[in-house]
């Protein structure tokens, strides 16, 4: 039974790198939306798998807050506040065309597996694979915040990022008080809330989300 | 051994009879979910039949690089099929003369030879079409590569018999992230090799939008019958390869009895039924890429097996 749940756990995290390096490929903004939500469900997978095994309450707990926050909250936000046509828009204006995306994203990954091999004895063995995941996510979502140039993708290479995070930090500490993760989970959806809310504004404004367009001032004349 | 050579015989016999009937399951099922009724699933027999009674007609200037292609074509899939467990899960007469590295090469060489002719037979859509081909094919290249390592990696052989025991002894294997990445990779391949629709559109009929087809439009008659029939039993080896060797051994006869042999060769034609349902929800569902767009589904390809490849290190 332990053996199972360690293959699924481990095919959880593939999944999870997976739909992370999707992500930065991804040319709709929709698609990205629910790669995204495919990428947190694999983190709440994990979360209820290594939980299962040696009954562990933080982790089901963790995993939960999760599906509530970043499966149900989150993309509420952002679809009720960004305007619909941003949604059905494709990305033209990508930075890195996609075979480059994809290979300095499996570097990424690479590098994060090579990080874990000098943590592992840091965590237990169970979850060295979550620790190799969790770094390897966070990189490819920095490169997600880096490539991409409309706001609501990069807000989900942030969430990105941060999932990557939390992969790692169950793999790390497993004990982790119950109530900061309760406190990481009301202040997403506020960043969504605020960047979603920002976006709107910029759509509205100038008729595009394309932030990363926006790199000089303008003095207004009158 | 006698028993051994007959029930390798009896697997070329499977893969020669039934190979053109899912050639035609594959047609009538995709007619089917676009609302039209679609040719019997038995046209395939009637067209190899049609076309062997035919007259054939070669390019003036061709030389015999285009006389020996389709026989080249045809031989290999059967030579692939000798290496393979298509009926049995223990090793047969040639199970050891070569291994799945092996397979990949002679696969090559009818590649190569198909490619050769099609430049020979002097029609311009034919080269335009082996250069395609050879672009899918370098692309898919080292994915087949990586995959391989995959296996090599897991079950410490690529000996095909061996391999397909691995992914159930014990049945955690078969949960394993490389080996379900493995089958998603390899079953892009799969569509990649074969023309299948995200890369290659197998019904059109336009030939500057072909990849696969117009490299056989010079041949005619018994030359253009050897290739059809080629094309349909590459499709049903990679498709056994997928499902006996790195999917799961299910279904596969343990004894050499005729009767376990006649219920395997059920099974495994259920199996690639199943498969060809799924090939069909695929073409169906998905558009024709454009050409300089199949590099990124190689491409996703390539990640999917590499993925595969670090979660076994992981495990170290």
């Amino acid at each position: 039974m332990n053996g199972l749940i360690v293959e699924l756990n481990a095919l959880v995290l593939g999944l999870f790198i997976l739909a992370t390096i999707a992500m930065t490929v991804t040319k709709q903004i929709g698609a990205c939306m629910q790669l995204f939500i495919a990428q947190s469900a694999f983190l709440a997978a994990s979360a209820f798998l290594l939980g299962m095994s040696p009954l562990s309450w933080h982790l089901i707990a963790l995993g939960s807050v999760t599906v509530v926050s970043k499966i149900i909250i989150i993309p509420w936000v952002i679809r009720a506040l960004v305007p619909g046509e941003v949604h059905q828009r494709r990305e033209l204006s990508q930075t890195v065309d996609v075979p480059a995306a994809l290979l300095v994203s499996l570097a990424l990954t690479v590098v994060g597996y090579a990080f874990a091999q000098r943590l592992v004895h840091a965590a237990p063995s169970l979850s060295a694979g979550n620790l190799a995941m969790g770094i390897a996510g966070l990189l490819v979502g920095l490169f997600l915040l880096a490539v991409r140039v409309e706001a609501v993708p990069q807000l989900l290479g942030i969430l990105a990022m941060e999932n990557g995070a939390f992969l790692a930090g169950i793999a790390v500490a497993p004990d982790f008080p119950l109530i900061a993760e309760l406190a990481i989970a009301f202040d997403v959806p506020l960043l969504a809330f605020i960047v979603a809310l920002l976006a709107r504004a910029a759509y509205r404004r100038i008729g595009t989300t394309e932030v990363g367009a926006l790199s000089t001032l303008r003095e207004r004349l009158r | 051994m006698a028993e051994s050579i007959a029930l390798n015989l009896a697997q070329l016999a499977f893969v020669l009879a039934l190979s053109p009937l899912f050639a035609g399951i594959l047609t009538r099922c995709k007619e089917i979910v676009q609302s039209k009724r679609g040719p019997s699933i038995f046209q395939p027999y009637r067209d190899l039949r049609k076309l062997f009674a035919k007259d054939e007609r070669v390019p003036e200037g061709s030389s015999w690089l285009f006389h020996s292609a389709p026989y080249l074509i045809f031989v290999v899939p059967l030579v692939i099929t000798l290496l393979i467990p298509v009926l049995t899960n223990f090793p047969l007469f040639m199970a050891f003369a070569g291994d799945m590295l092996a397979a990949g090469f002679i696969f090559a060489v009818s590649g190569l030879f198909f490619t050769l002719a099609a430049i020979d037979g002097e029609n311009p859509y034919g080269a335009m079409g082996a250069s395609r081909t050879r672009m899918v094919g370098f692309l898919a290249e080292p994915v087949i590569i990586i995959a391989l390592f995959t296996v090599s990696f897991v079950a410490n052989s690529t000996i095909p018999y061996i391999v397909q025991q691995h992914w159930v002894h014990p049945i955690a294997n078969f949960f394993a992230p490389s080996h379900v990445l493995l089958l998603i990779a390899f079953f892009m391949i799969i569509l990649a090799e074969t023309g299948k629709i995200p890369v290659d559109n197998p019904s059109g009929h336009f030939e500057l939008a072909m990849i696969d087809e117009s490299k056989a439009l010079e041949f005619s008659g018994r030359s253009a019958a050897l290739v059809k029939y080629g094309g349909y039993m590459k499709f049903t080896v990679l498709a056994i390869i997928f499902l006996n060797v790195l999917m799961a051994p299910w279904g596969l006869a343990s004894t050499g009895s005729p009767v376990a042999i006649v219920v395997a060769a059920a099974a495994v034609s259920l199996k690639v039924i199943a498969l060809i349902l799924v090939i069909v929800i695929v073409e169906s569902s998905y558009a024709k890429l454009r050409l300089f767009r199949i590099s990124e589904f190689l491409g996703a390809a390539f990640v999917v097996c590499v993925t595969a490849m670090i979660t076994v290190l992981l495990h170290l």
